[in-house]
């Protein structure tokens, strides 16, 4: 799962308000060099929630010193373009689980899959 | 239509046959694979059944077709049934089409006649990947020819002993020294080895795979395989939980070609040089799966190149080669612990074997929700997760229709592709950050080893934020639904994760399989194909069922009355509710349960292929429109039918 992924997931457990950003727990993380298309970073930074994104890096060990807000004029900044890209979509995580903010629930991420299935109960 | 332009100038009988033919051969090159021939004469023609799928040689073609001019090219596409050729001049092409339009051509066994016909320009789509499967190299002359000699000799196929396990398949006969691979469950059995070990005529061969750095350790398996021309070995993958990752295929006496298949339906065709070595590792050992097409000639490429010549798919260097007869040597290394690779979609240590229903108790239409999540769990869910891998072998064409809706997003738009399957619609628009999600996690598996974001969730809840996405797609997903209540919730559903003015493209099975008189991909039976491959692989439902009998009867059909009627593939449907069988295929059955060796043949005793059976309600004309109409906050944008499916795109609104 990659944290661009991250970023649209949200906890769907019947009756959680507040199911969003889902918490990163860890066991196996990966970097994996991913071809950098600066227009493209640029075109998907507008529709990130931004602070879920720090959150997120920052707890896997990969902020590599991002701003809590998006720079000015972000489009012309390669450095700061690059730093996300990697952030986005080269930053894995292979094993763990994605923990509900309000509920607690985990959903089990393996092999790179978050299963987010909930039970009859839960939905 | 078939005499438009036919101006009533008298023809003889043998003209107007002549005519006739040509016509329908024209005719068939346009629906099958999309060539439009034209009438005017231009430089370039199309020959049909001059192709290397009819038999024909390269060389034979191009002698006749340069009597009729000066030839610039001759385009010969793998497995086709046609030809294409390019002349210096139309009036080349002219005198080419008037001398060679009927005439025939004895190849191999048959005689066949070409048909010619013009075309704007030629088009050859490449659908062979280029790439060698990752782990896989193919080493030229690795033993010499005395080395082959004996090698050959050391193979004593009188010998009918117990000691090497000697046997005649069906197909080919094989051998086995140090283990016995048993074809009965595609395994060995590790605590009891043959009396007789590798030969220690093949020490010099693996001492030097040894040294070379191929393997780590020395085999203690042999299997030796010998193909007669026109036989081979269907598609599989080296039972995981039998062998260690490095598995080493000498090819002796003649050369073959293997055909390699990744399960996104990815295909390589791989030339094995005689005296060459086949080393398959990692991804071409774990996850491609390997055969030879049983036949007596192969294509191969027409001029022979520098380097292992391993892939074959340039039509412009395309012929034939006559089989002669192969022997090879596969060595392999029993595996002591289960297997932890990286592809447990297809690994039987990883996933738990599959016990197909045997006799699924037909259910009634349900009436409340649970009755309906029960249904679709025992009916849809739990089938996915036991056919993936064949299914996913059976997806790999984009429908076209939909392959439009995906590419009209402009770059930088966020897509959810909410049963996803095994993501073939996740890569078609790279400009676009798709997101897919499946109810079955072995399909989703299969997304992810393809590289594609994805992750399991069930289409009622989807877990994602709402308001975000500029597309939904939802492609034969809510047939899936049983009652009208979680249909409606599904289309909510997809239109909650839209944002403002963000659109949905939504498939489902319909009840009408003809409309417009057009039957429907699904409803056209195999005699229509010929010997042509259609341009679109398979209808979105319809099972690749060509190798089967007419659908295999009910079983145990005493036990239980179906209330849920159970289809007939391939027929009308009678009802909406109903259960669709699939048949798993034989030779690429679900690696989970029939890992195959690198010697499985077809069971010897033909086991009927397993049923599962799939819920569907099928739609009726305007019911997916009246069904999106009850959804706040959204308009019909277009509907249409497409290849016996209703479709909508819906556009949100705009507050």
């Amino acid at each position: 799962m990659k944290l661009l992924t991250h970023n649209m997931l949200t906890s769907h457990v019947k009756g959680v308000t507040k199911g969003y950003p889902l918490l990163i727990k860890a066991t196996e993380v990966k970097v994996n060099e991913v071809e950098f298309n600066p227009q493209f970073v640029s075109r998907m930074i507008p529709k990130l929630e931004w602070s879920a994104l720090i959150q997120a890096a920052d707890g896997l060990g990969h902020l590599q010193d991002l701003p809590g807000t998006v720079v000015p004029e972000f489009e012309n900044n390669d450095d700061f373009l690059r730093k996300v890209h990697r952030v986005l979509l080269e930053v894995e995580v292979i094993e763990g689980c994605l923990q509900c903010p309000e509920s607690g629930r985990e959903f089990p991420i393996s092999r790179g899959v978050p299963n987010m299935l909930l039970n009859d109960d839960e939905s | 239509m078939d005499s438009e332009n036919v101006k009533p100038v008298r023809k003889t009988k043998e003209e107007k046959k002549l005519l006739r033919k040509q016509i329908k051969a024209s005719h068939t090159l346009l629906k099958h694979e999309g060539i439009n021939t034209v009438s005017q004469p231009t430089k370039h023609l199309v020959v049909a059944n001059g192709g290397l799928g009819n038999g024909v040689c390269r060389r034979q073609l191009q002698e006749v077709l340069e009597g009729a001019g000066n030839l610039v090219s001759l385009l010969m596409p793998p497995n086709k049934p046609y030809a294409f050729v390019t002349y210096a001049s139309s009036d080349d092409a002219q005198r080419a089409h008037t001398l060679i339009n009927g005439q025939q051509l004895e190849c191999q066994a048959q005689v066949v006649t070409l048909y010619l016909s013009f075309v704007e320009r030629v088009s050859c789509e490449q659908s062979e990947c280029a790439e060698l499967p990752p782990g896989l190299v193919v080493l030229e002359d690795y033993v010499s020819q005395e080395e082959e000699a004996c090698l050959l000799q050391a193979v004593d196929w009188a010998a009918d002993d117990n000691a090497t396990a000697n046997k005649a398949l069906k197909h080919r006969r094989v051998k086995h020294y140090g283990y016995e691979f048993r074809y009965d469950n595609n395994n060995v059995d590790k605590d009891k080895p043959l009396p007789t070990g590798i030969p220690p005529v093949c020490d010099p061969v693996l001492q030097r795979c040894l040294k070379d750095g191929h393997i780590s350790v020395l085999p203690d398996q042999l299997t030796v395989n010998q193909y007669e021309s026109g036989q081979g070995i269907p598609p599989h993958i080296d039972t995981h939980s039998a062998f260690e990752d490095t598995i080493l295929s000498l090819s002796l006496g003649a050369k073959t070609v293997m055909d390699f298949r990744h399960p996104d339906g990815r295909s390589v065709a791989v030339l094995l040089p005689e005296r060459s070595l086949l080393v398959m590792k990692e991804e071409s050992r774990f996850l491609w799966t390997h055969g030879i097409t049983p036949r007596k000639f192969d294509m191969v490429p027409a001029h022979y190149t520098e380097g292992p010549v391993a892939v074959t798919s340039d039509p412009s260097n395309l012929t034939l080669s006559r089989r002669s007869t192969r022997t090879s040597l596969t060595f392999r290394t029993v595996r002591r612990t289960p297997c932890d690779c990286s592809y447990p979609s297809v690994c039987d240590s990883q996933c738990p074997p599959v016990i197909p229903d045997s006799a699924p108790s037909a259910p009634s239409v349900p009436q409340g929700n649970k009755d309906a999540f029960r249904l679709e769990a025992q009916f849809v869910h739990q089938v996915y997760e036991e056919i993936a891998s064949h299914f996913s072998s059976t997806r790999h064409s984009p429908w076209p229709r939909v392959r439009d809706f995906l590419l009209a997003l402009p770059a930088g738009a966020l897509l959810a592709d909410i049963g996803c399957g095994n993501g073939k619609y996740l890569g078609i628009n790279p400009e676009v950050m798709s997101v897919g999600c499946d109810r079955s996690a072995s399909l989703v598996q299969i997304c992810i080893e393809r590289g594609f974001q994805a992750f399991v969730s069930d289409a009622l809840d989807v877990p994602l934020r709402g308001a975000t996405f500029d597309a939904c797609i939802s492609i034969a997903v809510i047939h899936h639904f049983s009652t009208q209540e979680r249909r409606l919730a599904a289309v909510t559903e997809l239109v909650r994760l839209l944002k403002p003015g963000g659109r949905a493209l939504i498939y489902v099975w319909a009840m009408e399989q003809e409309y417009n008189k057009q039957k429907s991909k699904y409803l056209k039976d195999s005699r229509d194909k010929e010997n042509a491959n259609p341009v679109v692989d398979e209808a979105e439902h319809s099972m690749k069922q060509s190798p089967l009998p007419k659908p295999a009867p009910e079983v145990s059909s005493t036990e239980v009355t179906p209330k849920l009627s159970v289809h007939t593939n391939r027929t009308a449907f009678n009802t909406q509710d109903l259960l669709v069988p699939w048949h798993l295929k034989g030779g690429e059955k679900n690696a989970c349960q029939q890992g195959g060796g690198s010697s499985t043949d077809a069971p010897k005793t033909p086991a009927p292929a397993p049923v599962f059976h799939r819920y569907y309600h099928v739609f009726q004309r305007g019911e997916l429109e009246s069904l999106c109409s009850l959804v706040k906050d959204v308009q019909i944008q277009t509907s249409y039918h497409d290849q016996g499916n209703w479709c909508v795109i819906l556009e949100k609104g705009t507050k």
